[in-house]
């Protein structure tokens, strides 16, 4: 067993109108930051957790996500980074 | 008939809905904590506002899996009535009650205000005495859906 940190990507699904990131978008045009398209706000997770290897560490934090951490209807998930911890 | 209102940790309306089944209906109320495994007897559980778990994560997400929601979603699946109560109503969606899921409101901001609806049918145990207007407080009240069928369900 070794101790892996897994990071996690929960953001708004797209199509999904997302009214923190365009608040955050509205903010950013107003900065003079004119090239801005899109801003979607959603959730970053550092989980550390114990697994045989790197990929049942990942295949545990896809089964979290699909589970409790993202909900399949409003948000999509992505595995950003798995690192010995 | 018997009233089981869940306590979650963070419920706030929960004790106006002990008061409701008690002074107002004129019946029995039982509390149900969100750590228990029966809902001692009761006919009908009311899944009470508030902010269960402090909204963590998603409204809901959490409070979802209290043991006692395993009892809850079991009553659910034996035609049992429900009422699921503004976080209630939350918590009802993210354990599958409902379908679809709640977003937050367009303007981010907390919504309390007198809201007009339509009661399309009075003919449910929910809506037959049902009147036309009620008091819509929500931060993360806007149900979106997977599909079509759903609205129809709703």
């Amino acid at each position: 067993m070794s101790r892996y940190r897994v990071a996690v990507h929960i953001v708004p699904r797209r199509g999904l109108l997302d009214p923190q990131g365009k608040a955050v978008a509205d903010a950013l045009h107003s900065l003079g930051f004119a090239g801005v398209r899109d801003v979607r706000v959603g959730r970053h997770l550092v989980i550390d957790a114990d697994a045989p290897e790197a990929q049942s560490a990942e295949r545990v934090v896809r089964d979290m996500c699909a589970k409790l951490l993202a909900n399949p209807v409003t948000e999509d998930f992505e595995i950003a980074n798995v690192e010995q911890a | 008939m018997k009233f089981g209102i869940v306590k979650f940790p963070g419920s706030n309306s929960d004790e106006d809905a002990f008061l409701a089944v008690n002074d107002v209906l004129g019946q029995e109320a039982v509390w149900l904590w969100h750590k228990d495994h029966d809902l001692r007897g009761a006919d009908v559980v009311i899944l009470p506002g508030g902010f269960s778990y402090g909204d963590y994560l998603r409204a809901g997400a959490i409070a979802r899996f209290s043991p006692i929601m395993r009892e809850v979603v079991a009553h659910a699946d034996r035609g049992g009535p429900v009422i699921g109560i503004c976080n209630g109503f939350q918590i009802a969606c993210e354990g599958g009650l409902l379908p679809g899921a709640l977003l937050r409101n367009q303007s981010l901001q907390f919504v309390s205000e007198l809201c007009r609806v339509r009661v399309e049918n009075t003919d449910t145990r929910f809506t037959n005495q049902y009147t036309s207007g009620q008091l819509l407080r929500h931060c993360t009240g806007r149900k979106g859906l997977e599909d079509c069928r759903a609205i129809e369900l709703l």
